[in-house]
């Protein structure tokens, strides 16, 4: 025993993340997540303070490692200086490498991004573009998003935009020996393998 | 200045940037980079490379953890990498979210080095200076302002403009003493608005996030949770009648603006009188705005919220048969109306 928290705490990320958690609330009197979700950074830094092996696994097989939203409003206002949102990619990694991520229903999610945003970069070089951005997957985008999208190719060059063109610019076509490097950096760091272990491994059947 | 303010400082450099393009900028604001580049090359005559070989820097990935740390800082390494290759150190990142990470990535280089040689032959420096392209602009809000043709004051009662800035959270509450007024008083878009005739309006959410949330709005059914961020903001600012919003980071600038539409068509509410919504610009916006550039070549037209009548109170001209114009002059169908949001 012991080990999701020696996991936990090997991560270079760690140190500067949770130091001694006091469990004043002010990370979860800012957060957002905390407002629109059943959700306490204040309990998950608690809880892995605590080091009990069991209540971390529960943790990490739950839905509550995945209601964060990053803001990291956390941050500058801890007066121990943890960052909870930090502790959160942490516990996110480690729920994704063990496999608990596929528990909960939050957690399962991590597939439909891995295939969307994961795709999106391995594929084209960027997180987000025009061509990724379906209207009818976004209809908060309104309709004058539907008609840029249709009618990009003609009113782009007026931005100074570059869609799908050579050289540099905004929208540029991404050059095959950029693409890749970028995947290359993805071989050698890891972003593979997660990339494959998420959307295609043994924890997605 | 006071002694306590200049704690509140951040170094900047003046000239020699190499900038990285934000994938939700140029996705939703193509012409702001194209605005930002223009004021540096040509208002403000300085250096600035934009190099057809960079990429994203994987920050959406990272935060919605489906970009293992060491991978994202190798991607940061190998854009760090271009920049040392033609000589530059001062590194100017466009999305808030990228400055964040390549704050983050500056802290922690351990193996980096090692995988970056090892995927791509490359070496790099870390940069003297990273500024997001917000904190050039306030750096040399001064100039600008000498350059600009008009003012954020209200031509028809002649009272200073009533500006909403939005600070992205990723610009200062990450690394707090990389923001220009740290995360406690962000000043970097305050100080344009004041520069430039406005009045910046202090609301009670005013620090609260704009709702993007990674993982939150990119899953489709955890939107609700994006859509009630923004909404305690609108609510917050509606009393204070602000003539416009202004923010520094691409996706708080289209999520201000798109989740004002889902409201108006939802619950048939606007946070204007009118039923107009109240307009979203970002800093190159504003900034080009008062420089005298085209509305439509600024790509305010693909806004959802409309910002003509912001225009009209500014006095900046504008052509509106030019409106949905193609790059080749050719006229296009104009966007569906929205139901209930005028435009």
């Amino acid at each position: 025993m012991g080990n999701l928290i020696d996991i936990i705490k090997s991560d270079v990320r760690y140190e500067d993340s949770l130091k001694a958690c006091m469990n004043c609330g002010i990370c979860t009197a800012i957060c957002p997540a905390a407002e629109f979700y059943d959700y306490d950074p204040r309990r998950i830094c608690d809880t892995v303070q605590r080091g009990d092996e069991e209540q971390v696994e529960k943790l990490l097989r739950s839905d509550t490692i995945w209601y964060c939203g990053q803001c990291m409003s956390c941050k500058p206002r801890c007066p121990r200086g943890n960052v909870p949102g930090a502790v959160i990619n942490i516990l996110r990694k480690v729920s994704q490498d063990m496999g608990y991520y596929k528990d909960s229903h939050m957690g399962r999610q991590q597939v439909d991004l891995m295939a969307g945003i994961g795709d999106n970069i391995l594929n084209i070089g960027y997180c987000v573009h025009p061509d990724v951005v379906f209207p009818e997957k976004h209809p908060e985008q309104g309709p004058v998003w539907e008609w840029y999208v249709k009618n990009i190719k003609a009113v782009s060059p007026k931005f100074g935009a570059n869609y799908h063109g050579e050289g540099a610019g905004a929208l540029r076509t991404i050059n095959p020996e950029t693409m890749e490097e970028l995947r290359n950096i993805f071989r050698v760091t890891g972003g593979m393998d997660f990339h494959d272990s998420i959307k295609n491994g043994p924890h997605n059947e | 200045m006071n002694r306590f303010w200049n704690e509140y400082q951040k170094a900047i450099a003046d000239d020699h940037f190499f900038y990285e393009r934000s994938c939700i900028r140029q996705t939703f604001f193509p012409g702001s980079e194209t605005a930002f580049l223009r004021m540096l090359r040509e208002e403000l005559n300085k250096d600035i490379f934009d190099d057809f070989r960079q990429h994203t820097c994987t920050g959406i990935g990272y935060h919605t953890d489906v970009v293992p740390l060491e991978t994202t800082m190798t991607v940061v390494a190998r854009l760090f990498s271009l920049m040392t290759e033609h000589g530059y150190e001062n590194y100017v990142p466009s999305c808030v979210t990228s400055f964040g990470v390549f704050t983050e990535m500056c802290h922690m280089w351990q193996k980096t080095r090692e995988n970056l040689y090892k995927a791509c032959k490359r070496e790099f420096n870390i940069p003297k200076n990273i500024a997001h392209p917000s904190d050039v602009i306030y750096h040399f809000r001064n100039e600008l302002a000498q350059k600009m043709k008009f003012r954020l004051v209200n031509r028809f009662t002649g009272r200073p403009l009533k500006v909403v800035e939005h600070i992205g959270c990723h610009y200062a509450k990450i690394f707090p003493d990389k923001g220009v007024g740290k995360a406690e008083f962000p000043y970097v878009l305050a100080g344009m608005i004041e520069a430039w005739g406005g009045e910046v309006v202090d609301y009670p959410e005013r620090r609260h996030c704009c709702g993007f949330g990674f993982r939150q709005y990119l899953v489709q059914e955890n939107r609700g949770y994006s859509v009630s961020n923004t909404k305690k903001k609108l609510e917050s600012m509606e009393p204070y009648e602000p003539d416009f919003i202004v923010s520094n980071c691409p996706g708080c600038s289209m999520f201000l603006d798109r989740w004002q539409y889902t409201i108006a068509e939802m619950e048939h509410k606007t946070y204007d009188r009118e039923g107009y919504g109240i307009p979203v610009l970002t800093y190159e916006e504003m900034a080009g705005l008062l420089l005298g550039y085209d509305p439509w070549e600024l790509g305010l037209q693909i806004h959802q919220v409309q910002a003509e009548r912001l225009l009209d109170k500014i006095g900046i001209p504008y052509d509106p048969k030019a409106k949905y114009r193609a790059a080749d002059g050719k006229i296009l169908r104009a966007p569906e109306k929205p139901e209930n949001l005028l435009v």
